[in-house]
């Protein structure tokens, strides 16, 4: 019994730090029909940025609390920099063209972000550490459960991902702006004929979408030693996440995250040795039922 | 008697027919050695980084003929060397092809490099058919002389079956009771190599051992929740992990607040270089090696003295494990070129022949040729700055040397690392010609 609750709780936590991650790709694909792959690398800018600024903080001598405003500080500055500017200055010029000439032109972007992050910050790992070995991740104190240690700073993850997953839904059904993209997700063109600036809605899901993508860095910054290539391993998991939900699907990427949560912590707790083949068999099968995923809306065919 | 006559006697000829120069122009401007090791990836700030600030450090101190004995000759046998260094990230495959632009294109003499077991394996059979004398400095796996021979290709550290011996025999030694283990290790050769080994080895010498859960997260994966619930949950006496670099220090970071190591006592195979990073989050009373006797396991020694200060000049910091590693590589075929130089000299034809004179000295003072400076590194025994190396197993193309363990404990903000054991180079690695995990199988035996 305390081992199923276990599975829960890791899964439950593990699939809130992939929610975070997984749903601003999502988005950008529902919107703009956009597979960022470069996704990643501004995650891992988050989780950079969340580290210099936590480090600074911590070698100022300032309360050990305030770190957490340094990792917001870092999602906030990572998303609405490089969120606009990579919109701006290069994906508006691409709309209209191929899905798979937008694949690979963020894969070029992906690659030269993670050359930009090495400039930067070298290839050191880093972690956030106070003067006497304190890390935002123990901060927050602990909590028991089925006789095991969790810090309250999982309960954070998990609150994040609630409030952002139902922020967006009800920015996308019920308020005016959000209706109007969902005209945008349904046909671009006649939405623009109607008088929607298309060009604003892009402008601003990219920008969202990049901002998730650094709350997932810098959230995830605490926790582990942040290192090049981050941003690689991270984008994998993101994917796997939204195919089993369905591209572009809100409900699919929290299902998809959910599954592959659960299902990773049942095989670490039962059987190890399949954990690292668990996701993606579930991932096939999912794909062998629902080829375009879970929630995948039907496809309107243009001429 | 014969060697000190002849040479003498080259060498007052030399000086008198005025042939020096020409012996001279034989030699080459410099030797080249290609040297390859992680830049950039996950592997490059603990290991790859530091083994190319070695290498550099190294070879100008060489060039400048400021090594101690016996390297104080400059460069190898008096010609300076050259470093071509090399990116070993982007996977075997594209190593291949570096590695032959390497030897093709640069035309390099030597080829020193390669910290991944996988880029290791892929290597050598192309090493053999390109013909070039290949040393690993770092990588791991046992398999590469195990399952194959050959004549090009040297490794000249230990390999990680000697870190699994000495690990389960320190353990033992310190905490006899010890029983139930469990494991945290990448998913990948280096990984399921350690744990098998070490949970083998184990059970070997504790028959009624437990085994807990044996985790293999993937290389990489940075969020270990789950797995940390499973060995807290196992109960384990002692955890065993091989991870590395940024894996261990999430992995770290995340299992100190979650109490694990207030529960199991911890194991790192290769814990030496992250220690000074991670004040405040390794616990007392962690069990750390070095893969091999190097950093704070070296003992003390004038080359000991001269890599550590060579090092911290050029980085700013002492060196950790594989800057040690990289010294063994580029000592062993200076000690080995060196060497082929002395017998080539040694056994030139004596002057009492008259005959091509000029011939026989050219020849005897032309660099070795690959040939000679393989005779000259089989089964080679030379002095590193971790102590003596012996190229004792794969017919001569694998070293082994002993292996320390030590004990963690924090004092003052400072990680040291204390009760510290070694263990000779024989008892804890395999004899020739017997393959490691069957060694371990039949309770160590000294013969075949």
């Amino acid at each position: 019994m305390s081992q199923f609750v276990a599975v829960l709780v890791d899964g439950i936590v593990y699939s809130s730090w992939l929610f975070i991650i997984a749903v601003g790709l999502t988005l950008i694909y529902g919107v703009m029909k956009i597979l960022n792959i470069a996704h990643g690398s501004l995650y891992a800018l988050g989780a950079f940025a969340a580290v210099s600024l936590s480090t600074w903080w911590f070698a100022q001598g300032y309360p050990p609390m305030g770190s957490f405003a340094m990792l917001g500080l870092a999602a906030v500055l990572v998303g609405l920099v490089s969120g606009p500017v990579i919109e701006r200055g290069l994906l508006r010029f691409l709309y209209g063209k191929d899905e798979v000439v937008l694949v690979l032109v963020t894969y070029a972007l992906f690659l030269i972000l993670e050359d930009f992050i090495k400039l930067v910050w070298g290839v050191d790992p880093l972690f956030v550490q106070g003067p006497n070995g304190e890390t935002p991740y123990g901060l927050l104190g602990n909590f028991e459960i089925a006789g095991l240690t969790y810090p309250n700073y999982n309960l954070l993850l998990i609150a994040v991902a609630v409030i952002s997953g139902l922020a967006l839904a009800w920015a996308l059904n019920r308020t005016r702006s959000g209706k109007l993209l969902l005209a945008v997700i349904h046909d671009r063109e006649i939405s623009a004929a109607l008088g929607i600036n298309v060009g604003l809605t892009y402008f601003v899901t990219f920008t969202i979408g990049a901002f998730l993508a650094a709350v997932g860095g810098a959230l995830t910054a605490p926790t582990v030693s942040v290192v090049t290539g981050m941003g690689a391993e991270v984008i994998v998991m993101a994917f796997a996440v939204v195919v089993i939900g369905g591209l572009g699907s809100l409900q699919g990427a929290a299902l998809g995250a959910l599954i592959v949560g659960l299902v990773r912590a049942a095989a670490v707790h039962y059987q190890p040795e399949v954990e690292l083949f668990s996701v993606y068999f579930v991932m096939a099968v999912v794909l062998i039922l629902r080829p375009k995923g879970l929630f995948s809306g039907a496809e309107v065919r243009k001429i | 008697m014969k060697t000190f006559a002849t040479r003498a006697l080259l060498g007052a000829l030399a000086l008198g027919l005025g042939l020096a120069p020409a012996a001279q122009a034989q030699q080459k401007d410099s030797i080249k050695i290609g040297f390859v090791t992680f830049l950039s990836g996950q592997a490059a700030g603990p290991f790859g980084v530091p083994a190319r600030l070695a290498a550099e450090a190294i070879v100008e101190s060489l060039n400048a003929g400021k090594a101690p004995a016996p390297y104080q000759i400059k460069g190898f046998g008096g010609t300076p060397l050259e470093l071509v260094v090399i990116d070993e990230a982007g996977g075997a495959t594209k190593q291949v092809s570096e590695y032959r632009t390497l030897v093709q294109r640069q035309g390099v003499d030597f080829v020193i490099g390669y910290i991944g077991s996988g880029d290791c394996l892929a290597i050598a059979p192309v090493a053999e058919e390109l013909q070039k004398i290949t040393v690993f400095f770092d990588c791991g796996t046992p398999r590469i002389f195990e399952e194959a021979s050959y004549k090009y290709v040297f490794r000249t550290r230990a390999h990680a079956t000697m870190d699994a011996v000495a690990a389960s025999l320190y353990l033992l030694d310190n905490r006899p009771a010890a029983k139930r283990i469990s494991g945290i290790n990448q998913n990948y050769a280096w990984g399921q190599d350690s744990w098998a080994d070490f949970e083998t080895t184990f059970k070997v010498m504790k028959p009624e051992a437990e085994i807990g859960t044996s985790q293999m997260p993937k290389f990489g994966a940075g969020q270990y929740g789950a797995e940390i619930s499973a060995l807290i949950n196992s109960n384990a006496d002692v955890i065993h992990s091989s991870l590395w670099g940024g894996d261990l220090e999430a992995f770290m970071l995340q299992a100190t607040p979650r109490d694990l190591f207030k529960k199991s006592q911890l194991i790192l195979i290769a814990g030496e270089p992250n220690l000074h990073r991670m004040v405040g989050n390794v616990p007392d009373g962690t069990i750390v090696g070095a893969r091999g006797p190097h950093a704070v396991f070296a003992p003390p020694s004038a080359l000991n003295t001269w890599l550590r200060d060579t090092y911290k000049a050029k980085a700013g910091v002492v060196p950790n494990y594989p800057a040690y590693s990289v010294a063994q590589a580029i000592l062993g075929v200076k000690a080995a070129y060196e060497k082929a130089i002395q017998k080539k000299i040694g056994s030139a034809i004596p002057m009492g022949a008259a005959k091509n004179v000029k011939e026989e000295m050219q020849k005897a003072y032309a660099p070795p040729t690959d040939e000679e400076v393989i005779a000259a590194l089989e089964f080679l025994s030379f002095d590193t700055p971790s102590g003596k190396v012996s190229m004792s197993l794969g017919k001569g193309h694998q070293a082994i040397q002993g292996t320390a363990y030590g004990t963690t404990r924090t004092e003052n903000g400072v990680v040291k690392v204390g009760n510290i054991k070694y263990y000779p180079a024989e008892r804890i690695n395999p004899p020739e010609g017997v393959p490691s995990l069957e060694w371990i199988k039949s309770g160590f035996k000294k013969t075949k």
